[in-house]
């Protein structure tokens, strides 16, 4: 691996990155690791100080942290505090940094001691509501998805070491599944949030025939209120789309409001 | 035009003639849960595949000459010096086999706008050139209104259309190189007999043509109805999907992004097909949107095509294929919202 890199015969530095993981399944930082055919150049862009899944030596000289997973614990928020003082940029990586993800499902419910007691029995251990990082520090960048998506991850690091513009797609995931000519899984009967998340996924669920999750969270104009009526026109169980609202945390809001209506938790 | 009569046992021959190329046509993609059978154009080898008596596909045809994702250049970087490669992907000719009028429509209000000098889009020219199209007629749904935009028959855009008359296919030849594929075919004249089922066929077609749309003044009464209130109504359902431009055979809006590959030795610029619906279509630099509510960017759209293309072309930039309506989760159709804009409101609003 080379120090230097150049871009059109300018000289590009290789910025000092670290990779770091809360409360998650380091599902994320796998996907990096995922795909061999382009890893050599992936590390060729950056300069890696700290990445537990990859690597034996770690620092604390990094310019850029990719945090993944929420915060749940007190150890948690300090850590991650200090990561924030190290760092120049924080990224926030994947759904569970970004919303809470599947570990702010524990929230949902009304007595947290009994989760806790359900989970881990009489095993003393802190463990609070699940977060996002921007709960507790501020965060720079968001990269959404549960798992992140590597080609996204890969197009957005390319463009920060360029210093061109990071831009998420504003359109929801409907756009790029129609793109892969796919049936849509309303006309099959099966539900999805398609309509209204974020898209940038390349319609990833949808593609191999699952309806969309909302793991990227909401689209910056996601008509929920438009969605509910046509999964009550297709005669699919409000309680079936609120599993899918409250399962990544994106939705979070819509979800309460859902929830109120059918009368349940909290 | 040139009129014959193939029998309809003959056209396997002819299909086995055109599929030495790339063929696509109508394929079977399964039932909806509401019973509806789906299909959609996929390349095809067998005949048995080919579903001629197809009544809409899902998706149009169009990515066949723009493709959803294109590249439209290609950036080799060496040392501070680049090279620039262009490929207008017309790398084999195409067999389009069984469009029906709608979708051959769609690509003569295309070719207007894109193969116009004095910027041509060189992309698309390539590939349709590349292009052998046999028309079929159609089995019209609930939701064609190809009339009311005037393109339910075909008169030109394609090599030969067929229309099935029981056993036999009524052939309208209409290129010279469709003239000299069917001259190994086993042709005869058609008869007075024909010439009658040929019309009865009209008939029947036009009789299962149920939707509509009066565009009698339409772009008059679109300007005067600019402020109407049925737009905040049909915005506050819209999703800003894009889902209705993307299996549109006429929408051709693009986004352009350029590219940099992870080794930083290559780039490309990248044409994205876009929706006039999405939040950042009418978004420029400072971040300033023309468009933001959906409200507007529904109302545009329907402004573009029933109204601007028609002062600039004298016909819409709409067949009537009914797609966008059929795949609209909220139900938003063409023939729903112009007659809206002419009573002034929606109705179950």
């Amino acid at each position: 691996m080379s120090d230097a890199k150049s871009y059109l015969g300018v000289p590009v530095l290789r910025p000092r990155v670290g990779f770091f993981e809360l409360t998650s399944c380091e599902g994320c930082q796998l996907q990096l690791l995922n795909n061999e055919a382009t890893l050599l150049d992936f590390l060729d862009l950056v300069e890696i100080v700290n990445f537990r899944e990859g690597m034996k030596e770690s620092g604390d000289n990094y310019r850029i942290a990719f945090v993944e997973g929420a915060v749940t614990r007190a150890d948690e928020v300090e850590r991650l505090r200090e990561i924030r003082r190290n760092a120049e940029m924080v990224i926030a990586l994947g759904s569970c940094a970004c919303f809470g993800g599947v570990n702010q499902l524990k929230n949902r419910f009304n007595d947290p001691a009994w989760v806790k007691r359900e989970v881990y029995g009489e095993y003393p251990i802190d463990s609070q509501a699940a977060v996002p990082l921007a709960a507790v520090i501020k965060v720079d960048l968001e990269i959404f998805g549960c798992p992140v998506k590597k080609e996204e991850v890969e197009r957005i690091v390319t463009n920060l070491v360029l210093g061109k513009e990071v831009k998420h797609p504003k359109y929801p995931v409907c756009m790029e599944c129609k793109a892969h000519e796919n049936i849509c899984l309303f006309d099959l009967g099966e539900p999805c949030l398609g309509p209204i998340t974020r898209g940038g996924c390349d319609a990833w669920c949808p593609s191999n025939r699952l309806g969309c999750w909302g793991c990227r969270g909401p689209a910056p104009e996601a008509n929920v209120d438009e969605l509910r009526k046509i999964v009550a026109r297709k005669n699919i169980p409000l309680e079936r789309l609120l599993d899918r609202l409250e399962c990544f945390g994106g939705f979070g809001g819509e979800a309460d409001a859902v929830r109120k209506e059918l009368g349940g938790l909290k | 035009m040139i009129f014959k009569v193939l029998a309809a046992g003959e056209l396997e021959k002819f299909f086995e003639l055109l599929v030495v190329n790339k063929l696509i046509g109508p394929v079977e993609r399964g039932p909806a849960v509401d019973g509806r059978l789906l299909f959609d154009f996929a390349e095809v080898a067998e005949i048995a595949e080919l579903r001629l008596d197809f009544t809409q596909t899902v998706h149009s045809a169009k990515k066949y000459l723009l493709p959803y994702l294109e590249e439209t250049g290609v950036f080799v970087m060496e040392g501070s010096d680049w090279e620039k490669r262009v490929d207008y992907g017309a790398h084999q000719p195409l067999v389009l086999f069984g469009l029906h009028a709608c979708d051959i429509n769609a690509l003569n209000k295309l070719d207007k706008v894109l193969l116009a000098e004095p910027y041509p889009n060189r992309f698309y020219g390539a590939k349709r050139a590349a292009m052998f199209i046999i028309g079929h007629s159609c089995r019209p749904t609930p939701a064609c209104f190809c009339r009311s935009m005037g393109a339910d028959s075909v008169r030109h855009g394609c090599d030969l259309f067929l229309t099935p008359l029981g056993d036999d296919y009524f052939v309208e030849i209409m290129s010279s190189r469709a003239f000299h594929i069917m001259e190994s075919l086993d042709l005869r004249e058609p008869t007075r007999r024909d010439h009658k089922r040929f019309q009865e066929q009209a008939k029947h077609r036009g009789n299962l043509l149920t939707a509509e749309v009066d565009a009698t003044d339409l772009t008059k009464i679109l300007d005067m109805e600019f402020d109407s209130t049925v737009w905040n109504e049909w915005g506050r359902r819209c999703l800003s999907c894009g889902t209705c431009a993307q299996v549109c055979p006429t929408c051709y809006c693009y986004g352009l992004e350029e590219v940099v590959a992870l080794d930083l030795a290559k780039g490309a610029k990248i044409r994205q097909l876009y929706s006039c619906n999405l939040l950042d279509f009418a978004e420029v630099a400072g971040g300033y949107n023309f468009r933001p509510e959906s409200r507007t960017r529904l109302k545009y759209r329907y402004y573009h095509k029933h109204r601007g293309f028609v002062e600039a072309f004298e016909e819409p930039l709409c067949v009537g294929c009914g797609r966008c309506g059929t795949n609209c989760l909220a139900g938003i159709t063409v023939p729903e919202v112009i007659a809206s804009v002419r009573r002034g409101e929606v109705e179950n609003g």
